[in-house]
């Protein structure tokens, strides 16, 4: 039946193209249309290696390939995407098996309305209620199959409305959603009154409800789960400050354990900036918030909001080794930023400044206090805003980023972590690991010797300094790393690096191994190829909330990325 | 329903074809701008003069690398060509806090808007940041590149340059 649907649906995109073309081929229409596309391929040949613990491939060759090609016409817009895992790569979800048209749509959007028919991409304010979103290189795609009008009657004035379900590998999942918002721009609604106002005000609401039928024969779930909730902007000259807050009903799931207690989320974002110096505050509470549309599943699946993580992004590998998200379930976190910029020509600052970021980042549980209540209650437990529980992830961190000449730049940082573990990888305390304390240092110089080439070093150094050793045998920490990289790009077309990840302080002597890894690559205009030869080593990737461990492996990797 | 998609990409292809290059125009996609206020990207217009739009992040190092080099020329680039450059934030709520305090403190004079759940992203089929587009004075799309190393802002300028002199562009 579903497949029937997508049949007619492509279909009908096809009549649609077929008739545009025509039609402006009578040369009748001033209207332009142009189409745009991309496609991204990544493969991995693999081969097995024991002392890595890279397990044997029976395919040898697995593969994540997909492409879009969207057409536009004055308003109109139409497109679709091919996905294709033959099979998926290692460390992705399995259930990514086969392939087929994942996603399309067709659009028609004016400043007065806005008509999507077809797989959507949506967020309501920061995302605490809904977000659809695509992340195709870690193929994270939650995006809702089925209607969605945007409205703006007045300036000013923006409406939302949307109802369908979502994409769930290559079908939909179960549940119905149905979300509302809207978004006043006082300044602008009222221009006579308070447009030219140094201070904007913008005020939002959005209510979001899933439905999904109750057939557990013992437990009476409710059908009908709502969220809804309010957000505020307030901008004037240097200061940001934003806040957003969402309340969710009772939502029993496999991930509270078929609690009945309601749920709740509050994000806040403060800042100050001006030329040369920024401060930002993020604090962030989340308590039973996990919302997806089959309250069944788990990891990335099905999920309808966005849990923004309020810790520090970081790129580098040493300091993304051990990465955070925010843990649905319950947690209260908090980030501060100052970054200073020392001016040109001072002592500090020399001849093209100094930049200085200062980075501070904390999350904690909620304590759980257990509730005695009746069979027909069933929450479990409660929590209290002044009741923070245990220790989930730190992260303090200073950067220094500085030109020293028109040839020589440098970034330095150092970061100190604490890492739980059981929490964040496993998502509960009793997995046998210690939490880690690293200290992490990053030294990355670029020397630019010719208009168009330069070279780049990179060494970092992990430091254990409460190994993550474990009381389980089984379980082994890894101790200290040390990586160097260095890049060499003798145009703006070509690049070539080498990589080597060293876990020299493993307690386990025969597993102090280098993680070898040549990488070259070649770009022309939109298009990129890269080929990558050698080891790399178990890591974790975070998105969307949810972290997922990717095996090590060892092989050859080719991607290869083109739009148009 | 392969026959489908077939005809699908036939059709594409055909209208490619037709179109060629030169009405390749800016897609249509509602963005934020830092007062909070939002903005349409089929408005973006320079009085005929070209447009660089610079996709970036601000977690992107490469990308605040470019937009940092470019910053170094950018009054003589404006004064000698009228280019103008907008910068397309693609962060999402988790940073999207942090555009403001990066591009104050970076002092950064070109236009920015968030892009916060990468609408505008996918209409302009941008893989990976950092992703430069330059825009001739009639709204075109005429050239893009993805990724940034050391001097590709001066290949950049030199592509300005040309086009507003008629010549060919360069990748």
């Amino acid at each position: 039946m579903a497949c029937n649907i997508r049949n007619g649906f492509v279909l009908i995109v096809v009549f649609l193209l077929i008739s545009f073309t025509f039609f402006s081929q009578e040369g009748t229409s001033n209207i332009t249309e142009s189409i745009h596309g991309n496609f991204q391929i990544d493969g991995q040949y693999y081969i097995e290696d024991s002392t890595i613990g890279a397990p044997k491939v029976p395919e040898k060759f697995l593969s994540n390939v997909f492409g879009n090609i969207n057409y536009i016409k004055g308003d109109f817009s139409a497109g679709i995407r091919y996905e294709a895992y033959n099979n998926v790569r290692q460390g992705f979800d399995a259930r990514y098996k086969g392939q087929g048209i994942v996603n399309k749509f067709a659009r028609y959007k004016t400043d007065l309305l806005d008509i999507t028919i077809g797989n959507i991409y949506e967020q309501f304010g920061s995302g605490l209620m809904f977000r659809t979103y695509c992340e195709p290189g870690l193929l994270y795609d939650n995006s809702l199959d089925g209607i969605s009008l945007i409205s703006s009657p007045k300036k000013g004035i923006t409406l939302k409305g949307l109802a369908g379900k979502q994409r769930y590998f290559f079908e939909n999942g179960p549940g119905i959603i149905r979300g509302f918002d809207g978004e006043i721009n006082v300044n602008e609604l009222f221009d006579s009154l308070f447009g030219n106002k140094k201070t904007k005000i913008i005020f939002g609401s959005s209510l979001v409800s899933k439905y999904q039928s109750d057939l557990d024969p013992n437990l009476n779930l409710p059908q009908n789960v709502a969220t809804y909730g309010g957000r505020i902007n307030l901008i004037r000259d240097a200061f940001n400050f934003s806040t957003e807050y969402a309340y969710k009903i009772n939502d029993p799931s496999a991930d509270n354990k078929f609690s009945y207690k309601s749920g709740e989320v509050i994000f806040t974002s403060i800042s100050y900036a001006i030329k040369g110096l920024s401060f930002l505050l993020q604090l962030k509470r989340v308590d039973n918030m996990s919302f997806r549309s089959d309250r069944n599943e788990g990891l990335q699946s099905l999920l309808i909001n966005f849990l923004p993580a309020t810790t520090k992004p970081h790129t580098y590998s040493m300091l993304a080794l051990n990465p955070y998200a925010t843990q649905l379930k319950g947690e209260i976190g908090l980030m501060g930023e100052i970054q200073y910029k020392i001016k040109k020509g001072s002592l500090l600052g020399g001849k093209y400044g100094t930049e200085l970021t200062f980075n501070f980042s904390q999350a904690n549980g909620l304590n759980q206090i257990p509730v005695k209540d009746s069979l027909t209650a069933m929450t479990f437990y409660k929590t209290n805003y002044n009741d923070i529980g245990e220790g989930y992830y730190h992260d303090f961190y200073i950067e220094i980023n500085k030109k020293f000449s028109k040839e020589w730049k440098a970034t330095f940082a150092y970061s100190n972590q604490f890492y739980n573990r059981n929490i964040i990888q496993f998502g509960t305390a009793n997995e046998g690991y210690q939490s880690l304390v690293s200290n992490i240092g990053v030294v990355d110089i670029s020397y630019k010797y010719k208009s168009t080439g330069s070279i780049r070093l990179e060494l970092q150094g992990l430091f254990a300094e409460k190994q993550d050793m474990i009381t389980n045998s089984n379980l082994v920490g890894k101790g200290n790393w040390a990586t160097a990289l260095l890049e060499w790009t003798p145009n703006g077309n070509w690049f070539v690096a080498i990589f080597d990840q060293y876990n020299y302080g493993n307690p386990e002597s025969s597993s102090r191994i280098h993680y070898y890894l040549g990488t070259f690559g070649y770009n022309k205009g939109s298009n990129r190829i890269s080929l990558s030869y050698g080891k790399q080593s178990a890591g974790i990737f975070c998105v969307g909330g949810v972290c997922r461990t990717v095996p090590a492996s060892n092989g050859l990797t080719i991607s290869i990325t083109s739009s148009f | 329903m392969k026959t489908l998609i077939l005809s699908f990409l036939i059709t594409a292809s055909f209208s490619f074809v037709k179109i060629g290059e030169d009405l390749n125009k800016l897609p249509s996609a509602t963005l934020k701008k830092l007062n909070g206020s939002k903005i349409n990207s089929n408005t973006f217009s320079n009085d005929g003069k070209p447009i660089i739009i610079s996709f970036w992040a601000t977690w992107c190092k490469p990308c605040k690398k470019e937009l940092d080099a470019i910053a170094e020329n950018y009054p003589e680039w404006v004064k000698e060509t009228g280019v103008k450059l907008i910068a397309i934030s693609i962060d999402d709520a988790k940073t999207s806090g942090k555009v403001v305090t990066d591009v104050k403190l970076k002092g950064w004079e070109y236009e920015i808007y968030i892009d916060e759940n990468q609408d505008f992203k996918r209409a302009m089929n941008v893989n990976n940041v950092p992703h430069t587009f330059i825009i001739n004075g009639k709204g075109e799309i005429v050239w893009s590149h993805n990724s940034y190393s050391d001097g590709d802002e001066d290949v950049l300028y030199e592509n300005i340059k040309a086009l507003i002199k008629g010549e060919k562009l360069k990748h």
